[in-house]
């Protein structure tokens, strides 16, 4: 299963709909939203955190939460 | 605060330029504490709105939405939730940034659903072409109804309409909700708790249900009738999971109507400096040589101011003493007053140097990258990338970087970078080091370039660290703390520091410092000098004691006048007292001259510098007034016949001062922090205890 985790630098993903009720709330704020575009832009060393830009907001997260988050790779 | 005066809570994401919008609203009639006994939690400011009409605006931490995971966004919710009858404000501010506008309208929808007269203030406007942004203004305001400003804080532009705007919206009392949450999620859930009572908006009262948080005013009843909708926490979670997917349909509706960006044009400077800043060897390489180059400057650049504040002081003394009658109140002005105040006043170059570099690295939006290199790292110890923060503004002053920790979200996290954080080498070590410093290591250059003697100070910076790295390992192993650790941090577009921001930080910090240590060390300088120049029997007899003693050897009337006053000085309370601790000090490499700086330093550790300041001057000859620094180089160690500041001694006092625990200002703020005086005590106890041990071993190794 693809999640945020297993993208790698420039690729482009999209949350999906199962995602809804793992993500975080404060994510979901933060505008992590089902059917999303997420880009993965940068990593830091052993690709921990990540570097995300999602819905216009740019932001780290851990790969812990990355890695629950489940993409489509093409849009819904 | 007069009572007509309207109450404004300001109130927006993180990096929207709130700081900007407070400081062009407020100038400079701002009031912050920073020490003890004052409330820190919020910033006020007074503003002109009208003629007739005057403002004080609450500036509230930075959060993307009322639902804290942190203390520093539950500070928020409580102001929202009117727990502060006082405090709860007539109009809120919202201050949002136009290019993510639809994230920044969560937080407006929530506030608005909240039933209080609301501005919108979109900010950064000026930025709208290069983007490719464009806006229906009029469309928004009909549709958000409520009023809605364009501003550009940093220019200036739009503040007056701010003014317009909250005045208008003062009028009308009365809003009404946005979004309202009932229809779309659960029309029956809602219904029932909006039954419970009716002097609350359903969203307040969904808010406390969920945030467990319930103003002074709810009555048993309710809350009993609140708390049984907390049974299903499943259940709540869905629901507040669908309220945010709600709000931001709702959003993207009115987004789709009102705003228009033209994405080709978004391409921007920031992804080709987040490729060098983040990247993973390149970033690290950069964020070391930025703190090289703070540290180098703290020293090189600071040095000139410095030397001639002291040069000042030392003139000032003399002056003093030259032109005003000979007697007790001149003696109070020239050995404690003055050299007193001048132990603080030197380091003030330092303090604001170090104010402005962290000022200008959090202004850019540089500290968020640093945040994302160090989380794996900080993690392993205990803490959290958000630590390097206050770990890094420790650098400067240990009680806002305690604070600053209310960002993190885990307390285990939290609590080991609060116990930490006074390792670091913050403001007041620097006045003993450079003093330490300048008398035991030469002023060369090495390698042509850097200075030796910054050099040190660099090595000094880097123990503090360690140890601080170090002791969150140790800590980390041994609580027993059960807390899940969440991280999330936004990286904001870099922007060039506004002066005005960067300007106002360092003045209020330095201010701040200044004043809160000042007081401390004033004070402390006039009971020092008392103690210091009166005492028992034997102090009062010194005179004839000596003289008895040296009547056979023949000493000139110089030397003898010397020994009278060093004897005296022996004799005072404070040379008691001095003396009653010698014992313990002297496997350190330490005499009773300096212990009695150590007990005087343990109220804050620049009192070190002043202490001794003030002892020399009494026992130095009354023409004799030099600087600090010569006083200290010509003290003379009476049982060795070698000078007093040798290089084991000197550094053994380093090593002192680094590790232990001098700050009662510290202390209180962890106590405030932690809610409990366990974690002070243990924070005291055991960096004295590391002090000692590891300036014993040092001493005894290098002598």
């Amino acid at each position: 299963m693809n999640t945020i985790a297993s993208l790698n630098i420039g690729e482009i993903g999209y949350i999906s709909e199962e995602s809804l009720e793992i993500i975080p709330l404060k994510l979901l704020e933060m505008g992590c939203l089902p059917g999303a575009e997420v880009e993965l832009i940068q990593q830091a060393p052993l690709k921990d955190p990540i570097y995300i830009c999602v819905n216009g907001s740019h932001l780290a997260i851990r790969k812990e939460t990355a890695a629950i988050i489940q993409i489509l790779k093409s849009e819904i | 605060m007069s009572k007509n005066d309207i109450k404004i809570a300001l109130i927006g994401n993180p990096n929207t330029g709130k700081t900007s919008l407070f400081n062009q609203l407020t100038g400079l009639n701002q009031k912050v504490g920073n020490y003890p006994g004052v409330t820190v939690d919020k910033k006020l400011g007074k503003s002109k709105l009208s003629a007739t009409q005057n403002a004080i605006i609450t500036d509230l931490p930075g959060t993307y939405s009322i639902n804290p995971t942190s203390l520093d966004e539950s500070i928020v919710l409580k102001t929202l939730l009117k727990k502060d009858i006082a405090a709860s404000p007539d109009v809120i501010l919202v201050v949002a940034d136009v290019e993510n506008l639809k994230r920044n309208l969560l937080l407006f929808s929530q506030i608005k659903d909240l039933e209080i007269p609301t501005v919108l203030a979109i900010n950064m406007v000026d930025q709208m072409n290069r983007k490719g942004i464009s806006i229906d203004l009029s469309l928004l305001k009909k549709e958000l109804n409520t009023e809605v400003v364009l501003i550009s804080a940093r220019k200036n532009e739009g503040i007056q309409d701010v003014k317009e705007a909250i005045i208008r919206c003062h009028v009308v009392a009365k809003a009404s909700p946005l979004c309202g949450i009932n229809s779309k999620i659960d029309p029956d859930y809602f219904e029932n708790l909006k039954k419970i009572s009716p002097n609350y908006s359903l969203y307040e009262l969904w808010l406390m249900v969920t945030q467990n948080n319930y103003p002074d005013t709810i009555t048993k009843e309710e809350k009993e009738k609140l708390l049984s909708f907390k049974k299903d926490v499943p259940k709540l979670k869905k629901y507040q999971h669908k309220e945010t997917i709600y709000r931001y349909q709702e959003i993207n509706k009115i987004l789709k109507k009102t705003y228009i960006v033209d994405k080709s044009k978004a391409k921007d400077l920031r992804s080709r400096l987040d490729k060098i800043f983040t990247h993973k060897i390149f970033g690290y390489a950069i964020f070391f040589l930025i703190l090289l180059i703070i540290f180098q400057s703290i020293f090189d650049i600071a040095s000139v101011p410095m030397d001639f504040i002291d040069g000042i002081f030392a003139e000032l003394a003399n002056f003093t003493r030259n032109s005003l009658p000979e007697g007790v109140f001149t003696d109070l002005l020239t050995e404690g007053i003055i050299p007193g105040i001048g132990g603080v006043v030197i380091f003030i170059p330092q303090i604001a140097i170090l104010f402005l570099f962290i000022a200008i690295l959090e202004e850019t939006g540089y500290m968020s990258r640093v945040v994302f290199l160090m989380d794996k790292i900080m993690r392993r110890f205990g803490m959290n990338g958000k630590s390097v923060i206050p770990l890094i503004s420790g650098t400067a002053c240990a009680i806002p970087a305690i604070m600053a920790t209310r960002t993190i979200s885990s307390w285990k996290e939290r609590l080991i970078t609060i116990l930490v954080t006074p390792f670091t080498t913050c403001s007041a070590r620097l006045p003993v080091y450079a003093i330490l410093i300048a008398l035991i290591i030469p002023d060369t250059k090495i390698l042509g370039f850097l200075n030796l003697q910054g050099l040190v100070l660099l090595l000094l910076y880097a123990l503090g660290f360690a140890s601080a790295i170090l002791g969150a390992y140790i800590l980390n192993k041994t609580l027993k703390i059960k807390a899940r650790s969440f991280f999330v941090i936004e990286m904001p577009n870099y922007k060039l520091p506004s002066f005005k921001n960067v300007f106002y930080e360092v003045v209020e910090k330095t201010k701040a410092f200044v004043f809160g240590a000042g007081k401390i060390i004033l004070a402390l300088s006039v009971i020092l000098w008392f103690l210091a120049s009166n005492g028992g029997d034997e102090f009062k007899n010194a005179e004839q004691t000596v003289i008895a003693k040296v009547e056979n050897q023949n000493l000139s009337q110089e030397e003898i006048q010397q020994r009278i006053a060093s004897t005296k000085l022996e004799k005072s309370y404070i040379g008691m007292l001095g003396k009653s601790i010698e014992p313990a000090i002297k496997p350190l490499g330490y005499d009773w001259k300096i212990g009695i700086a150590l007990i005087t330093s343990f109220a804050a550790r620049e009192v070190f510098v002043g202490t001794l300041a003030t002892i020399y001057s009494v026992q130095a000859d009354d023409e004799d007034t030099t600087t600090i620094k010569q006083k200290m180089a010509s003290e003379i160690n009476p049982d060795t016949g070698k000078k007093q500041f040798n290089f084991p001694v000197g550094i053994s006092l380093m090593v002192f001062y680094a590790f232990a625990m001098q700050c009662m200002a510290t202390l209180a703020i962890v106590k405030r922090e932690t809610k409990t005086w366990k974690w002070p005590l243990i924070q005291l106890f055991g960096m004295a205890f590391l002090a000692y041990v590891s300036s014993l071993l040092t001493y005894q190794i290098l002598s």
